[in-house]
């Protein structure tokens, strides 16, 4: 399974703090998984996730590129931050 | 000593200061930033702010930075204390303490810490107006703060 968590406007956008996606060959790199969640998720999604300056994170360090995923992993996707 | 703390609470700037000390009398400067909620952002006024993060991931990326500040100068100790939860206009948001045998040490790490933590930390602020609430903008001249630092190699 595939923990994903979302942060900010974007939780906010979508209604919702996170989904869990159960593990399988075809959501085994980011980009797999965003399209997946897209898919599923419908055109809301498709735009909220696809905007340019999504940040996305595996087990918690920001990825800039596309990468591989394992079952179990963290991933997040959040808006750029704001802190301090 | 590298600390972190992410926290609802308020905090005493000067009981976090005197924990920088080792004990020793090694140190010969410690620098401190803290950061306020201001009543105005950007032309728009601010009645309160929500200050959302990312558990777990929050803490690791400031030990992180922490960590890089180590590696670039030699600090004796430094820590972050960052609140999240309702926050409110003259509030204390974050601070940085650094402490070193020299004063350039000091003042350098302390605000790459902040820079870094600017641009790195996953927090979100969202403010609440007059006018309803919005999400506050990632700012182009944090990220250049940041970048600074990778041009400048000089401690």
């Amino acid at each position: 399974m595939l923990r994903v968590l979302f942060f900010a406007r974007v939780k906010e956008e979508l209604g919702c703090p996170g989904v869990d996606v159960p593990w399988d060959n075809a959501v085994a790199d980011l980009d797999s998984l965003q399209a997946r969640l897209c898919r599923d998720g419908g055109p809301r999604w498709q735009e909220v996730l696809n905007r340019t300056n999504m940040i996305r994170a595996v087990n918690q360090c920001v990825v800039a590129e596309n990468t591989g995923l394992n079952d179990g992993d963290e991933v997040a996707f959040f808006p750029p931050v704001t802190g301090g | 000593m590298l600390s972190v703390s992410v926290q609802f609470e308020d905090f005493d700037t000067s009981v976090l200061q005197r924990q920088l000390l080792a004990g020793a009398c090694e140190e010969g400067a410690i620098a401190t930033f803290t950061g306020y909620v201001r009543a105005a952002n950007t032309g728009r006024e601010v009645r309160g702010m929500e200050l959302e993060h990312y558990p777990g991931m929050t803490e690791s990326s400031i030990k992180g930075i922490l960590e890089r500040a180590g590696e670039r100068w030699p600090l004796l100790a430094a820590s972050v204390v960052h609140r999240v939860g309702r926050l409110r206009p003259g509030d204390q948001i974050v601070w940085v303490g650094v402490s070193s045998a020299h004063r350039g040490t000091s003042f350098s790490a302390c605000e790459f810490i902040m820079d870094y933590l600017k641009n790195e930390a996953p927090f979100w602020k969202k403010e609440e107006g007059p006018q309803g609430t919005n999400w506050v903008e990632a700012r182009a001249d944090d990220r250049d703060r940041a970048s600074r630092w990778d041009e400048d190699t000089q401690p």
